[in-house]
C-alpha cells in the first residue's frame, strides 16, 4: 500500500487547493480582476483634477488625471473601497480634490449653510402667503368708531 | 380694553420678532465675513515678502527637512510635478545650479506637487536631481506659500525673508544672480 501514499497525498492537497478557491473571499478574487474603465470613472468622477479648475477627474484629459485614473485602478484592484481611495486622495493631496466636502471642520459650513437657508427661505414663504389672507379678513365690513378707537390704542400699546 | 374682550391684535411679541431679526442679521454678517475672509485669501496672490512660511518637507528617502534647521543659510524651494512639462525643462538648470552653490551653504529642495509617487521617482531620476526631493502631502506647503501652479521657486535669504518668487520655468542665470547677490550681503 506504500505505493498509493504517494498519490493519495497530492489527490488530498488538490482537493484543499479547490476548496480555498471555491471558498476564496470575494474581495480577493475580485482584487484579482482588472477593474473596468467604467468601475475606476465611477471613483473618479467623486474627485476633482488637481491641476485644471472645476474638472472632474473622470473626464479630465490631463498627464496628471491620467496618473490618478492609474492609482485609483490600483487601488480598487487590490480591493479598495471608493471611500478608502477617496480618504487616500485627500490626505495625500487636500480634501480640496474631494467633490463633496467632508462633514468635518470649516466644511461643515458648505452643508450647514445652504440647509439653514433653505428652512429661512420655506418659513419667510410660508409667512408670506399667510399675509394677504389675514389682511382680507380684516378689511372686510365697515369700521364703527369705537372700533378704530380700540384699534388705534392697541397699536399705540403694541408700538 | 376689557378684560373680557379678545385683543384686535395678534399677540404678537415685539420684542420676540426683533429677537429673530437680530439673529438673523447676524448669522447674514457671519456668513458674509467668512465669505470675504475666503475672497481675501484667494485674492491674495504668492507669498512675495516677508518671513518665509515655515514647513517641513519628509523627502522621498525619508529624511525631514524643516525651514527652521537651515536658519542661516538660503534656501531654494522649487515647486514641481512629474506631468509638469516646463518643470522638465528647468530640472537640468536646478540641478547644475544646486551643484555650484551646494559648497557655499546654499539648500534646494524639491516640493513635489499633487504628483503620484512612481512618476515623481522617476522623474527625479531621469534628471538626476541629487537635492532632497519630497511629495508635499495634503499640498500644505503649497497653501502655505499660496503658489498658483508649477513651476515655481521661492527663494528664502539667510534670515528667513523672502526674495521675489520665481513664478514659471527658472534657469541657471536667473538662479545665480539672486543667489550671488545673497551670498554678497554681509
Amino acid at each position: 500500500m506504500r505505493f498509493l501514499r504517494v498519490p493519495l497525498q497530492y489527490a488530498l492537497a488538490l482537493v484543499a487547493l479547490a476548496a480555498a478557491l471555491f471558498w476564496l473571499p470575494a474581495s480577493v478574487r475580485a482584487a484579482a480582476a482588472t477593474p473596468t474603465d467604467d468601475e475606476v470613472n465611477a471613483v473618479a468622477s467623486q474627485l476633482y483634477c488637481p491641476v485644471c479648475e472645476n474638472v472632474p477627474l473622470d473626464v479630465c484629459g490631463t498627464q496628471a488625471c491620467s496618473q490618478w485614473r492609474a492609482i485609483i485602478r490600483q487601488k480598487l484592484q487590490a480591493g479598495w473601497s471608493a471611500s478608502q481611495i477617496h480618504a487616500f486622495f485627500a490626505e495625500q493631496y487636500g480634501t480640496r480634490v474631494l467633490a463633496s466636502p467632508p462633514f468635518a471642520g470649516a466644511s461643515v459650513l458648505f452643508w450647514l449653510v445652504p440647509l439653514a437657508l433653505l428652512a429661512a427661505g420655506t418659513v419667510l414663504l410660508v409667512r408670506t402667503l399667510r399675509k394677504p389672507a389675514t389682511a382680507a379678513t380684516g378689511a372686510a365690513g365697515p369700521v364703527s368708531e369705537a372700533h378704530a378707537a380700540r384699534m388705534e390704542r392697541e397699536l399705540d400699546d403694541w408700538r | 380694553m376689557t378684560g373680557a374682550e379678545a385683543p384686535l391684535l395678534a399677540a404678537t411679541p415685539a420684542g420676540l420678532a426683533r429677537r429673530w431679526q437680530l439673529l438673523a442679521w447676524l448669522l447674514l454678517l457671519a456668513l458674509l465675513a467668512v465669505v470675504g475672509a475666503k475672497l481675501v485669501q484667494v485674492s491674495r496672490g504668492s507669498a512675495t515678502s516677508g518671513a518665509a512660511p515655515l514647513f517641513t518637507l519628509a523627502s522621498f528617502d525619508g529624511t525631514q527637512h524643516t525651514l527652521q534647521a537651515y536658519r542661516g543659510k538660503i534656501v531654494v524651494v522649487n515647486f514641481w510635478a512629474s506631468w509638469c512639462a516646463p518643470c522638465a525643462a528647468e530640472a537640468a538648470d536646478l540641478e547644475q545650479t544646486w551643484q555650484a552653490y551646494r559648497e557655499r551653504g546654499v539648500v534646494f529642495l524639491g516640493v513635489d506637487y499633487v504628483d503620484t509617487e512612481p512618476e515623481a521617482r522617476a522623474f527625479i531620476e531621469l534628471w538626476q536631481q541629487t537635492y532632497p526631493n519630497g511629495p508635499d502631502r495634503g499640498t500644505v506647503i503649497a497653501q502655505a506659500f499660496r503658489i498658483r501652479g508649477v513651476p515655481e521657486t521661492y527663494i528664502i535669504d539667510q534670515r528667513g525673508q523672502l526674495q521675489a518668487p520665481i513664478i514659471g520655468p527658472t534657469n541657471r542665470a536667473q538662479l545665480s544672480a539672486v543667489l550671488d547677490r545673497l551670498l554678497a550681503q554681509p
